[in-house]
């Protein structure tokens, strides 16, 4: 390290400089308060989000109350409420999304951390990590001009198939339109598994080799290496990641605004078009006035209490491990 | 047939592991496919009209207006989270290391990192555009700074995150070497470590306009749209990302057709910047998600 010029000793005297000393003892309490205050913005940030939608959607949240989350009755004509259609979407898909994300997250960190080799690693881990950043608008046209129709292609074989089961089957009943649940829970599974899969790949790595290479020497196969040992070791983690994904699934807009198809009535079906909160904000906010903008700011309320509450367990999960690690 | 323990064993082995590399496999088809696909249909659409006209000519425009929009708010946003978010990332880094405040604030930025951004445009939308509209009587209502205080908001945790990050990398004696000699701590704070860090926070702005560059949910209610170009802070502002939204959702496939165009741009500019921070953060051994 090049010797810094600050470094060097100030030219005048420390006996000489008492009213020097005093200025900086209040330039160093401003620069304390400036930096403090900068933090405290931080929570302003989130404590502000929730009160500002609390306030915007209170005619809606304190004068229906129960009845806006219960009822499943979105007429704007009639300005009537009920935001149970949104939430049930939002649920659905979220749950598709984790379905279908956690198991090939599970896989592609196995695949990075015990299969591949070193310098396959690296690229791999990379490009799907890759998936996180593009941005979700992107995701949302492909949806839409390429995935759509290609669900559409295959819907009538789920129908066929899966459809006929008892019980399991009036889920993929339906006409083939592409459109609906389904196809958004899978864009969203595929936006959440960078997420979900970078967690599991980070806190595999931090099983000590001892337990593994013990393992290994009781003739144990990699996969009950990783189902019996590295599992039980980072599940508090793993369920962190799970729910970091959640998060975000709950949360996504643009992704899924596309290919839902947006309809208020619910079905049992998945191939049917549905709404989540976050694509009923997108896809009514600037048409609506009033009551029904007041409605829309109630959903970013419930949204953001929800996808709170399931972050603070994530991180909450995802800490206990980087304490026992002795990292923070 | 009957299998042996060890027979079964190793076949639950091998199907296990074959699944793995499958579900990589699927992962990486969605992300040449997503990649492929924009490019495709991007590269076409591609000309020279796209940075030239304005969108108010509709699907014989472009994309211009769009551009100067989303590059004015990006930046604005960064003038206004880079020095917040770095004076912040510093309480928590030097100042707040251990104490209860420093790692509850910590924790809240984890959370924000991943809040959804469309209630954070909801947030802008109440605090911004609803007082700035009723004060003005309805001359200012969806503008360009509340675009950009809204994509603020999306950068802010990220650079926090990664002072915060960069600080604990600084090694002490540096500290106590300058403390020693009598230099104030905000001396050490803004002429050491904020040179050493530097490069660092520089990665974490770069972190942060990946993210914010592609947003769109924040900006629809808070900078709205604009068909025409403007750099005025006070007026709605279109942006790339928003244009896409809008020119989707149109049924004329020569819409489209520039939506891919800005699809195209938007994707190599956010693909570009995350690969550079992100070969730098690896070298640096800093993990974000």
């Amino acid at each position: 390290m090049p010797l810094n010029p600050a470094l060097d000793p100030p030219a005048t005297p420390p006996s000489s400089s008492a009213p020097h000393q005093r200025a900086d003892a209040r330039h160093d309490a401003w620069f304390r308060y400036l930096v403090r205050a900068c933090a405290l913005l931080v929570l302003a940030a989130l404590v502000g989000a929730m009160l500002s939608t609390l306030w915007g959607g209170r005619e809606v949240l304190f004068g229906d109350g129960l009845h806006f989350l219960t009822s499943s009755d979105w007429d704007p004509v009639n300005n009537i409420y009920g935001a149970w259609a949104p939430i049930y979407g939002t649920l659905v898909t979220s749950l598709i999304a984790l379905l279908l994300a956690v198991p090939a997250s599970f896989g592609i960190a196995l695949f990075l951390t015990e299969i591949a080799p070193p310098w396959l690693r690296g690229p791999v881990s990379t490009a799907i990590e890759l998936l996180a950043s593009i941005p979700s608008i992107i995701y949302g046209m492909w949806g839409l001009f390429v995935f759509v129709p290609f669900m559409a292609s295959i819907e009538p074989a789920l129908s066929a198939t899966l459809g006929r089961i008892p019980v399991v089957g009036a889920l993929f009943d339906g006409p083939p339109l592409g459109l609906g649940l389904l196809t958004a829970g899978i864009v969203l599974s595929i936006m959440i598994l960078p997420f979900i899969s970078s967690v599991m790949r980070e806190v595999f790595q931090t099983v000590p080799a001892r337990l593994k290479e013990s393992a290994y020497a009781l003739g144990s196969t990699t996969w009950e290496v990783v189902w019996h040992i590295v599992l039980p070791y980072t599940r508090t983690a793993v369920i962190g990641g799970i729910f970091l994904g959640l998060g975000r699934a709950l949360g996504e807009t643009m992704a899924v605004t596309f290919v839902l198809g947006s309809s208020y009535d619910l079905t049992t079906s998945l191939l049917m078009p549905g709404t989540t909160i976050s694509s009923s904000i997108a896809n009514e906010f600037n048409e609506a006035v009033g009551l029904h903008r007041s409605a829309l700011i109630a959903l970013g309320f419930l949204l953001f209490v929800v996808t709170f509450i399931v972050l603070l367990i994530a991180r909450l999960m995802l800490r206990r491990l980087a304490l026992r690690e002795g990292r923070s | 047939m009957i299998l042996t323990l060890h027979t079964r064993r190793r076949m639950v082995n091998v199907v296990a592991l074959a699944l793995s590399g499958a579900a990589t496999a699927i992962g990486l088809l969605f992300l040449g496919w997503i990649l492929w696909v924009t490019l495709k249909n991007g590269i076409s659409a591609l000309n020279l009209q796209l940075f030239t006209r304005i969108s108010a000519y509709g699907a014989e425009g472009g994309l211009a207006n769009a551009i100067v929009g989303s590059v004015f708010m990006d930046l604005l946003a960064l003038l206004l989270c880079v020095p917040i978010g770095v004076l912040a990332g510093v309480f928590l880094g030097e100042y707040a290391n251990r104490s209860k405040l420093g790692s509850t604030i910590r924790f809240l930025n984890d959370i924000l990192l991943s809040a959804p951004s469309i209630v954070l445009g909801l947030f802008v939308y109440v605090i911004v555009v609803v007082p700035s509209s009723q004060l003005t009587g309805g001359a200012v209502s969806f503008s360009g700074v509340a675009g950009a205080i809204a994509l603020a908001l999306i950068g802010l945790p990220v650079i926090v995150r990664t002072t915060d990050e960069m600080l604990q990398l600084v090694p002490n004696t540096l500290r106590e070497a300058a403390l020693s000699l009598g230099v104030p701590q905000w001396k050490l704070t803004l002429q050491v470590l904020m040179r050493v860090a530097a490069s660092g926070i520089v990665t974490g702005v770069l972190l942060a306009l990946a993210r914010l560059a592609g947003e769109t949910a924040p900006l629809l209610f808070t900078a709205f749209g604009n068909n025409f170009m403007t750099l005025n802070p006070l007026d709605a502002t279109a942006s790339i990302p928003v244009t896409i939204y809008q020119y989707t959702n149109d049924p004329n496939p020569a819409m489209h057709a520039i939506a891919w165009a800005g699809a195209l741009l938007i994707t190599l500019l956010v693909l570009a910047l995350s690969l550079l921070a992100r070969s730098y953060l690896k070298r640096n051994r800093i993990t974000y998600d």
